[in-house]
């Protein structure tokens, strides 16, 4: 029967494909993205999402850390970074590092994320130095640090090949490369908002580099500014081809960008018709990456429960000290509790399973069910009236 | 799962308080979406979304009832309580007709108070037939059930020769507040000194028979099940069926909005979902196929979910409000310029379109003005 609806939205042919498992083209994701009936681009994408993961829901519960704002970048989409000279620049010592680890030591984490801005004062002593304190703290969890930005900096001042530093921070502890800085692969975007980071052609080497030593990653598209369909799209298939070659990608992030505060705040910022989007087509497209997250900072918890039947596997965790991009409207950093994190996926019909950076499964804890969901009694009838007990009215309560 | 219901959304067959049942449980928001857009572009083919320029008038915040999911009211005596100077009053319909134009009846101006104990049906009637005297451009779509039947009550005339009365005046047509969850178990838990839902329903056949249209509105996420909400939905449906057949007003519209529970007497409960409203907004869409239009509730989902509402069966996108002050006081509370309300319409693939509260269209010669005093 719903077959019958996909048809009479035009969308028989890519249906046909993904129910065949036949590879998308870069046409087809054209028109994913145009299409106007998204609750229909999202059927098809949850349809790729159940096929690949069920019910399952993967969420981390991770610690952020961000080493140092001070960046020299100065990317016009963004409001967390300080200029060299800025007082309100700061970089953690290890000691720091060392004593945010410990100062949540008692809450069971799964997952650290570590990123920061391009600082050039940092000496290559100093990342190997805080990806041993954060070990030294939590020798058990995973820790996924450094964007390929970050990389492209560390290396500069190491002054070893991206292959060699790649090597000794894996031994001193990462374990995976978080997804960052990607932004949008295009040289027209990339002029236009963050045109003193590297390219996309550097972000694609490192991370081919990464991938070839045994660091997997996750890869990001940060949209919802100045970029085109077009870009988005070449952004997805380069992804893709990357993938083909190394199979390094743990999970694609669609950043739905947040203008408060940036250079470019007379941008609206995308609107969650658009966010879902973003789910769906790189499902649907990035047929050869595993997971697709749905950040819920970026995203909103809203869009992001909803998401997870628009394409998205993982929702990423009750975070821990973001401050990148703060809630818009309190200026407080954010976070889930892991109940909050529960009952969302719960609610959504879905079964939680706790992962760490590399998705090996931590936990697969109960799946709550809202009360409101409980059916009571019986409608049809006049005497229904009486059929709900005040027992029932209360207890949802 | 749900391939049969499909069929008969498609086939144009009304769908039975056990298919809503089923509905209610079906976790695939995208399948709800789907069949939702599919009724909703049968029922209205041309893509557009229409809103409404208007504003909430909160003549006073007075109020005896105490419901327990209200953190507006202040009880009679309360030195927090007010009642708007007339003039005041004025001052907010000009304001509202300087931002929306002076078409006739082409501005809502929705009055919502508390049961004043002060406040009798010559002050209505004053108030309104002034306001339709100055103001031909306002079109008086105000009061709620809780207001009619306590002013009747309290001036010691019937329910029906007040909204006669009212009508006279100038009231063109009554909102569809206070609705709640249209169930006993659910107003006796958290409005029970607020009208029956035999009153509330009556109210509205009553208003139809007159030959007023009105809306109807569901506060979804208090205390109530899914099982209470589908009830409200077939409740407003039956009605709708009998005013449909030899009445002259009837729905024009359903709102479902979710309660907000900070500041009110049920705090132990949650914010209900994004998820949560687009599923039942669908949902509502597909039982009652018997309502014209289906509003979203920015107000209460904030722009993000509004926004996706359009793919669940919404076709309006509500009033522009310009203030809002009772669901503000629970917490949440998203107001909008209109030339937010239409990009966030275009980007989901629809043309806007400015609309009156009887749904025809207006011609938007004011939106530059009102560019300006933005």
């Amino acid at each position: 029967m719903f077959e019958a609806l996909i048809a009479k939205a035009g969308l028989e042919d890519i249906h046909g494909k993904v129910m065949a498992g036949e590879r998308l083209s870069a046409d087809d994701g054209r028109r994913l993205y145009r299409h106007d009936n998204l609750p229909a681009v999202g059927y098809l994408a949850n349809l790729v999402r159940e096929r690949m993961h069920g019910d399952r829901v993967y969420f981390v519960r991770n610690q952020h850390l961000n080493y140092t704002n001070i960046c020299n970048k100065s990317c016009l989409f963004c409001s967390f970074y300080a200029l060299p000279k800025d007082p309100e620049g700061y970089v953690l010592s290890p000691d720091e590092i060392r004593a945010r680890m410990e100062t949540y030591a008692d809450i069971p984490i799964s997952e650290i994320h570590m990123v920061g801005g391009v600082n050039p004062k940092l000496p290559y002593a100093y990342y190997l130095d805080i990806v041993r304190a954060i070990k030294e703290v939590r020798p058990g969890v995973s820790l996924k640090a450094f964007t390929m930005i970050e990389l492209e900096q560390i290396r500069r001042i190491a002054r070893k090949s991206m292959a060699e530093i790649l090597l000794d921070l894996k031994e001193a502890g990462v374990d995976a490369l978080p997804g960052g800085g990607a932004e949008v692969f295009s040289e027209r975007v990339h002029e236009e908002l963050f045109q003193a980071k590297s390219d996309s052609d550097k972000w694609l080497e490192t991370a081919r580099v990464a991938h070839q030593v045994g660091l997997p990653s996750n890869a990001t598209m940060l949209y919802g500014h100045v970029e085109q369909t077009e870009e988005k799209v070449y952004h997805l298939m380069k992804l893709r081809e990357l993938q083909d070659e190394t199979n390094g990608l743990l999970a694609f992030i669609p950043l739905s960008w947040h203008p408060e505060r940036t250079a470019i705040d007379h941008l609206p910022g995308p609107t969650g018709q658009a966010d879902l989007r973003e789910i769906s087509v790189s499902r649907l497209m990035l047929d050869n990456v595993p997971h697709i997250k749905s950040f819920w900072i970026m995203n909103t918890p809203a869009v992001t429960q909803v998401g997870l039947w628009y394409g998205a596997d993982d929702m990423d965790g009750s975070v821990l000290e973001y401050e990148i991009t703060r809630d818009p409207v309190t200026d407080r950093v954010q976070a889930l509790t892991h109940t909050q994190m529960l009952d969302m996926i719960g609610e959504s019909g879905r079964r939680p399973v706790e992962r760490d950076a590399l998705y090996h499964i931590v936990d697969q804890p109960d799946t709550i069910r809202p009360a409101y969901l409980e059916p009571a009694g019986s409608v049809a009838e006049e005497a229904a009236a009486g059929s709900v007990g005040e027992e029932t009215a209360a207890g949802a309560g | 799962m749900i391939a049969d219901i499909a069929e008969k959304v498609m086939a144009g067959t009304r769908l039975t308080a056990e298919d809503g049942r089923r509905l209610f449980q079906h976790p695939n928001v995208t399948e709800l979406g789907m069949l939702a857009d599919h009724m909703r572009r049968e029922k209205h083919p041309d893509p557009v979304v229409t809103y409404n320029i208007g504003r909430n008038i909160n003549y006073t915040n007075v109020c005896w009832v105490r419901c327990k999911f209200c953190a507006f009211y202040r009880p009679p005596g309360d030195r927090e309580g007010y009642t708007l100077p007339d003039e005041e009053i004025f001052a907010k319909v000009e304001e509202l007709i300087r931002v929306g134009g002076d078409a006739p009846e082409s501005c809502e101006i929705l009055m919502q108070g508390g049961l004043n104990p002060k406040l009798k049906i010559d002050y209505y009637e004053r108030l309104f037939s002034e306001i339709t005297r100055r103001y031909p451009a306002a079109y008086l779509h105000s009061l709620s059930v809780a207001e009619i039947v306590y002013l009747a009550h309290i001036s010691r005339i019937t329910v029906e020769e007040a909204l006669v009365r009212l009508r006279e005046a100038g009231l063109k047509s009554l909102p569809g507040a206070g609705a709640e969850i249209l169930d006993t178990e659910v107003r006796d838990a958290i409005a029970y000194r607020k009208e029956t839902v035999q009153e509330w329903l009556d109210v509205h056949r009553l208003a139809h028979r007159l030959g007023m249209k009105s809306t109807a509105t569901m506060m979804f996420g208090s205390v109530e099940t899914v099982e209470h909400r589908l009830k409200h939905l077939l409740r407003v449906r039956e009605v709708q069926d009998e005013s449909l057949s030899g009445r002259d007003g009837y729905f024009t519209a359903f709102i479902a909005w979710s309660f907000q529970p900070e500041g009110t007497e049920l705090p132990g409960t949650r914010k209900a979902t994004g998820y949560d409203y687009l599923r039942t907004v669908a949902i509502a869409r597909l039982m009652l196929d018997n309502i014209s239009n289906i509003q979203a509730s920015y107000v209460t989902q904030g722009p993000k979910i509004a926004q996706i509402a359009l793919g669940y069966g919404v076709n309006d996108f509500g009033s522009t409000m310009m203030e809002e002050n009772v669901i503000s006081a629970g917490g949440t509370s998203f107001v909008m310029p209109t030339p937010e309300i239409e990009r966030l319409i275009g980007d989901a693939g629809f043309t806007p379109r400015r609309r009156n509260t009887r749904y025809e269209f207006v011609e938007n010669s004011a939106m530059e003005k009102q560019d300006a005093a933005m």
